[in-house]
């Protein structure tokens, strides 16, 4: 039995070398990619996974939902909502500004210098995030920062007066905006570059108006590759925690400033309502992320 | 048209006043250390400060060891899969993309608590280690950019030609990648690292909560405690990040413009 099995298997293996060589070759191909997957596999998929699990258990390890259960408390309620606020409203203003100023420098007529200098500055501020970020707004609209003094000196505003606080809802979206815009004029240019010169040259013929022609071609193409930025915005900002840090301390209780204070010095007294937040937010970036491929993959069907 | 160029010329006017405010009032306040006349005194008391140039080097060194550690993990796999593997295009390319999903301070949690001084691998049970994790999880944070970038790079040439090529003349894999591959690359693996090292210079969630000495940090605790100073790092960052993109924008005029292969 043994025998005839071996014999078989050599007839085969002389018969078919292709599949002889593929079997030698399987291990080998893939070395290539082996450190890239184990990496990844160790440095980002299993702690994410960690945490993950860690928030369904309870301290001796059992299945539980009380960890999920316990993020309905205020505190991490209003700080989920605030970190939503900031992240859709800066989301929000980032993309239609991004827009507008996408259009005016491709569609504009304006002159091509400046259509260059504006990508070469998006790319530069739409890494300018951070801490540096934060110390700049601080010098434009902090009591003593410029713009806040001139307003005051030149028009008699002073906006402390009426309200405004670089420490507060308004004061951190404003300075969002700063790498939001740009982000979006980076990634909204090559979608407006691909509206063909022909599909407004056929409307035209077809005896639309300019508005018509917005209304019923621009939009609708442009359309999912702008929700789809606005995804990607809203997922950027809301991971986004030194900009906040730095600008207001812990006085803004947003959703990752809470998180940091929970990983320094379990501030809320529960080393597993600490992952449950962590889940949060991968189900709240997750959920936008799965929003933008959908988006991506619909836009992507008109812009080759 | 003519209405529509005002409104262009509206919109840009209006971008570019938000985006230059800041700067120019950054620069002002950075200046105005010296009661009533501007001076530079105070990029002269952060450059000429002992821990700014400890942490910033710190940083630099991190950064290096960050793009060496990108480079290994992806310009093998992403010049594997154009060769042999296209089928894992779309999952590896998933992967990449899932740093910009799971935010960097989640990722720095699950690193605390799983290379815990108790764990298996105790990547903080001494300062060597953790230095080794910071830079770990900066390649993590660079991912969706070097991957992107060596791509690009790979498109413009033909990696299996080439490589044939290589292998006629007997070539073995080392030599393969090292001194054909990468080479071709150079240019697009270039403009990942500048990016890379323009992301990871400034950063603070995971610096700050793996307790590292490095430069963000440092920017905070100097923005909590003083008044110039912070407006005057805040300028050498912006210079730092437009030096790096600058680069970016130098070399890309010498990567090759056309495809080979239609892929």
């Amino acid at each position: 039995m043994t025998d005839l099995s071996l014999s078989n298997q050599a007839i085969a293996g002389k018969t078919a070398p292709p599949s002889e060589a593929r079997a030698l070759r399987l291990p080998t191909q893939w070395i290539g990619v082996a450190p890239f997957f184990i990496f990844a596999l160790m440095f980002l998929i299993l702690p994410t996974l960690y945490l993950m699990l860690g928030a369904f258990q309870n301290d001796a390890g059992e299945f539980t939902l009380e960890n999920i259960v316990a993020l309905a408390q205020p505190s991490i309620v209003a700080a989920y909502w605030i970190s939503i606020k900031v992240s859709l409203a800066s989301a929000l203003i980032g993309a239609f500004a991004g827009l507008a100023i996408a259009i005016a420098i491709v569609r504009g007529g304006l002159p091509e210098w400046i259509r260059s200098a504006t990508l070469t500055f998006s790319g530069v501020a739409s890494n300018f995030a951070g801490v540096p970020l934060a110390f700049a707004f601080l010098a434009t609209l902090g009591r003593l920062g410029l713009a806040t003094v001139l307003l005051n000196t030149l028009f008699g505003l002073n906006i402390y007066a009426h309200g405004f606080n670089i420490l507060s809802f308004w004061g951190l979206t404003l300075t969002y905006v700063y790498f939001q815009i740009p982000l979006m004029v980076v990634i909204i240019t090559p979608a407006i570059d691909g509206l063909k010169k022909e599909w407004g040259e056929a409307a035209a013929t077809l005896g639309a108006t300019t508005a018509q022609y917005w209304r019923m071609v621009v939009i609708p193409v442009i359309w999912p590759s702008f929700l789809g930025t606005v995804i990607l915005l809203f997922a950027n900002a809301f991971g986004a925690i030194a900009t906040a840090y730095a600008l207001t301390g812990s006085s803004l209780n947003i959703v990752p400033i809470l998180l940091y204070a929970q990983i320094r010095g379990d501030v809320l007294h529960n080393a597993h309502l600490g992952y449950a937040i962590a889940f949060g937010m991968i189900v709240i970036t997750g959920l936008a992320n799965v929003f933008y491929i959908w988006f991506r993959t619909r836009s992507e069907r008109w812009l080759k | 048209m003519k209405s529509g160029r005002f409104w262009a010329w509206v919109v840009f006017i209006l971008g570019a006043a938000y985006f230059f405010i800041p700067l120019i009032a950054t620069v002002e306040f950075s200046m105005r250390m010296r009661r009533g006349a501007y001076s530079f005194d105070a990029y002269q008391i952060v450059l000429g400060d002992a821990r700014f140039q400890a942490t910033f080097m710190y940083s630099v060194i991190a950064a290096v060891f960050t793009i060496i550690l990108g480079v290994l993990i992806v310009v093998p796999a992403a010049y594997w899969i154009r060769l042999r593997l296209p089928q894992l295009r779309p999952i590896v390319e998933f992967i990449t993309l899932l740093p910009l999903v799971i935010p960097a301070i989640v990722i720095v949690f699950g690193y605390i608590r799983m290379y815990g001084s108790n764990s298996p691998l105790p990547f903080l049970a001494n300062d060597t280690a953790t230095n080794a994790l910071l830079v770990i999880g900066y390649a993590t944070l660079s991912l969706p950019y070097m991957y992107r970038a060596v791509d690009t790079g790979l498109r413009t040439i033909d990696v299996r030609t080439l490589t044939e090529a290589a292998q006629i003349l007997g070539a073995g894999w080392s030599t393969i990648i090292t001194r054909v591959i990468l080479p071709n690359v150079l240019i697009a693996v270039l403009s990942g690292a500048f990016l890379t090292f323009a992301i990871v210079i400034g950063e603070f969630t995971m610096a700050s909560l793996l307790n590292r000495p490095a430069f963000g940090p440092y920017l905070q605790n100097i923005g909590a405690n003083r008044a110039y100073e912070p407006a005057a790092l805040a300028i050498i960052a912006f210079a730092i990040t437009w030096g790096c993109m600058s680069l970016i924008q130098i070399l890309s005029r010498f990567a090759p413009k056309s495809a080979n292969r239609p892929n």
